[in-house]
């Protein structure tokens, strides 16, 4: 019984974690509340990136929004193209990389813009660019996660749709359910009202009703903002509670920086008042920015990985193993992936371990029955 | 007059502030069970409204539906079609061997296009529009809820505007080729390049500087309709009301219609349009 006994106390101290030292007991303290540290230290290091991309007609300030929000100008030599210059344009992606630091934090920052988007006369399926853009997106990060060498994946995933809603409608158009239908189970979409400044308090009051009740009418599922925890103070879940009935958000972007109220801020002049773009109770810029940047861009791109890849990669592994089966091949319990960089080598080297395998299985076999007979 | 434009562009406030009358009913964006029409409509509204002594029937032809949809195809038949109709009409009586002495008018005289504000350029579907009808009706382009733009912005999106209707050969009214005389041309040349005029409606009232007045309010400042300084809507009223109204109207019979009457005559090798489809014999 004392091999027993050894046995046991070996077991246990594998499974358990170390004896901590006299000194330590004293302390009471392990040290390993530095970690949320060293995931910063870390993660600082290696930097983050994010992925946006802006959807809506021209003109809707899309580009000037997004110079707002990130206070870069990612549109410097752009030409515009007047109209007939347009009649044969077709949607296209158009992506813009900057990389922005902010107190020794570093963002790769990628915006995908989508011109042409709803300018044509006949708009039939003018996202289909867009949706197999973001699935190609996908497919070559569902190829790199399963290749060979995952060291370097890069992520151009869209973790993030900001689609324009004009305000010159009275709610959404059917351009814009199409579209967010299209999009809604492969993107986080946030829609906003554009160039709110033309609208008055009230309109923007019921335009927001209105938008809701379509959204809930048609099913379209947009990003939704994570409910706070119940340990958080009465303040942030006041907060909380005003972002999101204030969806979606009525926003005004300027490139231009004007003088208000003895400040220099960015606006918009006109010869009726100034328009401050940051004057939370002009337009919900602000709110947009907080939302976007500064609580929830990590939760954004969660979403994309937790939610929207996987639905694609569950898809995709579905319809392989209904093409394999369709193909009467040995059903495998494994679903082979095609494998972006397929290594003779170590393909040879798994046939002859294979067969090596199916030799020993059979000896065994063979063995079992010989046993038996001498039972017998 | 007919107004076609993407719902929402304020073509109701507008008419309505124009004619200082509910001329126009505002409907309230689509009604919850109501879905925007397959088809373009044509909805006519017609009232008597009096000033001065003088009446005068007005009648505003809505176009709900257009530039809507997701496929925009053609959406500009059914206006056409409406805007030939009422030529026919015209005609039919004004062929007729006991005809009524004043024929009743129901032809469009103006048709108030509304340019969304996008600050960039016309879409394709303008231009279209534009193209197909400015030879059967006087077309008078408008920036709609002008209050989008900055005074800068929108001088530089009139002149860019105003280039790609050159280009397209879009000839809108006042057009340069019925100009009569060079008062005529110079008056109209101002007008000209005046256009298209930036308006804002509204049918509410603020009392600014002492005074109500029709208008907007922000958070920033309130957009006085009526101001020349905020918006173009003073010069657009006095231009359409004031000063051409009459002018709307004999453009539309002397040129307009007689294109149409002489295209319908030529069809017929030269006889009258109706007696041919009623009797098969020629006469004239």
């Amino acid at each position: 019984m004392d091999a027993i006994m050894l046995q046991e106390k070996l077991v246990e101290r594998l499974l358990c974690p170390r004896v901590r030292t006299a000194r330590q007991k004293e302390k009471q303290y392990v040290g390993f509340a530095t970690l949320p540290n060293q995931v910063h230290r870390k993660s600082v290091k290696k930097g983050f990136d994010f992925t946006l991309m802006v959807a809506g007609e021209s003109g809707m300030g899309k580009s000037t929004l997004v110079n707002s929000l990130f206070l870069t100008d990612l549109y410097k030599d752009r030409k515009l193209l007047n109209a007939e210059e347009r009649i044969n344009q077709t949607v296209e992606i158009i992506k813009h990389t900057v990389d922005i630091e902010e107190k020794g934090v570093k963002l790769k920052l990628t915006i995908v813009d989508t011109p042409g988007f709803g300018d044509a006369v006949n708009n039939n399926e003018c996202w289909k660019p867009i949706t197999d853009y973001i699935d190609q997106q996908f497919e070559q990060y569902f190829r790199d996660e399963s290749g060979l060498n995952r060291k370097n994946i890069q992520d151009n995933r869209v973790h993030c749709c900001l689609y324009f809603i004009p305000p010159f409608g009275h709610g959404l158009r059917p351009v814009d359910v199409e579209f967010m239908k299209a999009l809604h189970e492969k993107v986080n979409i946030i829609p906003l009202i554009a160039k709110a400044d033309c609208l008055t308090p009230n309109e923007i009051k019921k335009l927001k009703d209105r938008i809701r009740e379509e959204i809930d009418k048609f099913g379209i599922k947009v990003y939704q903002f994570p409910e706070c925890d119940s340990d958080e103070d009465e303040e942030f879940k006041q907060l909380d509670k005003e972002l999101k009935e204030c969806t979606p958000f009525a926003v005004i972007g300027s490139n231009t920086v004007v003088e208000a109220r003895g400040q220099r801020v960015r606006g918009r002049l006109y010869p009726w008042g100034i328009v401050e773009v940051e004057n939370q109770s002009h337009c919900d810029f602000v709110k947009l920015r907080n939302m976007l940047i500064r609580s929830h861009m990590h939760d954004l791109k969660d979403v994309t990985c937790d939610v929207h890849y996987e639905n694609y990669r569950a898809q995709c592994i579905q319809e392989m193993t209904s093409k394999l089966a369709q193909d009467n091949r040995m059903e495998s319990p494994l679903p082979i992936l095609p494998l972006s960089t397929p290594d003779v080598d170590t393909e040879k080297l798994i046939k002859m371990k294979d067969e090596e395998l199916k030799r020993m299985q059979e000896m065994l076999n063979k063995m079992q029955q010989q046993m038996h007979e001498k039972d017998q | 007059m007919s107004k076609p434009c993407h719902s929402g562009l304020g073509k109701s406030t507008l008419v309505n502030t124009l004619f200082k009358s509910q001329v126009s009913r505002k409907s309230t964006g689509w009604a919850r069970d109501e879905k925007i029409p397959k088809t373009v409509e044509i909805k006519s509204v017609s009232h008597v409204i009096e000033e001065g002594g003088v009446k005068m029937k007005l009648t505003v032809v809505d176009t709900p539906g257009f530039g809507d949809l997701i496929n925009n195809d053609n959406c500009w038949d059914p206006i056409s079609k409406f805007i030939n109709e009422q030529y026919e009409k015209f005609l039919k009586e004004e062929v007729n061997i006991t005809r009524k002495k004043r024929i009743p008018d129901t032809r469009v005289h103006c048709c108030l296009y509304f340019i969304s504000p996008t600050g960039h350029s016309l879409r394709q579907l303008d231009i279209e529009f534009m193209k197909r009808l400015s030879h059967s009706v006087n077309i008078i382009p408008v920036i709609a809820k002008a209050d989008t733009m900055t005074i800068e912005e929108r001088q530089d999106f009139k002149q860019r505007v105003r280039k790609e209707l050159e280009m397209s050969g879009i000839e809108f009214y006042p057009q340069k080729e019925f100009d009569e005389d060079m008062e005529d041309k110079s008056d109209n040349d101002k007008i000209r390049e005046a256009m298209p005029f930036a308006v804002v409606g509204s049918d509410k009232e603020y009392q600014v500087n002492g005074k109500r007045v029709l208008g907007r309010k922000t958070a920033w400042g309130i957009v006085e309709v009526e101001n020349p300084n905020h918006c173009e809507f003073a010069q657009l009223r006095d231009f359409l009301i004031r000063s051409h109204l009459q002018d709307l109207k004999e453009v539309t019979h002397n040129i307009h219609y007689e294109t149409y009457r002489a295209k319908r005559l030529n069809e017929n090798g030269g006889l009258h349009p109706i007696s041919s489809s009623d009797t098969q014999e020629s006469n004239l």
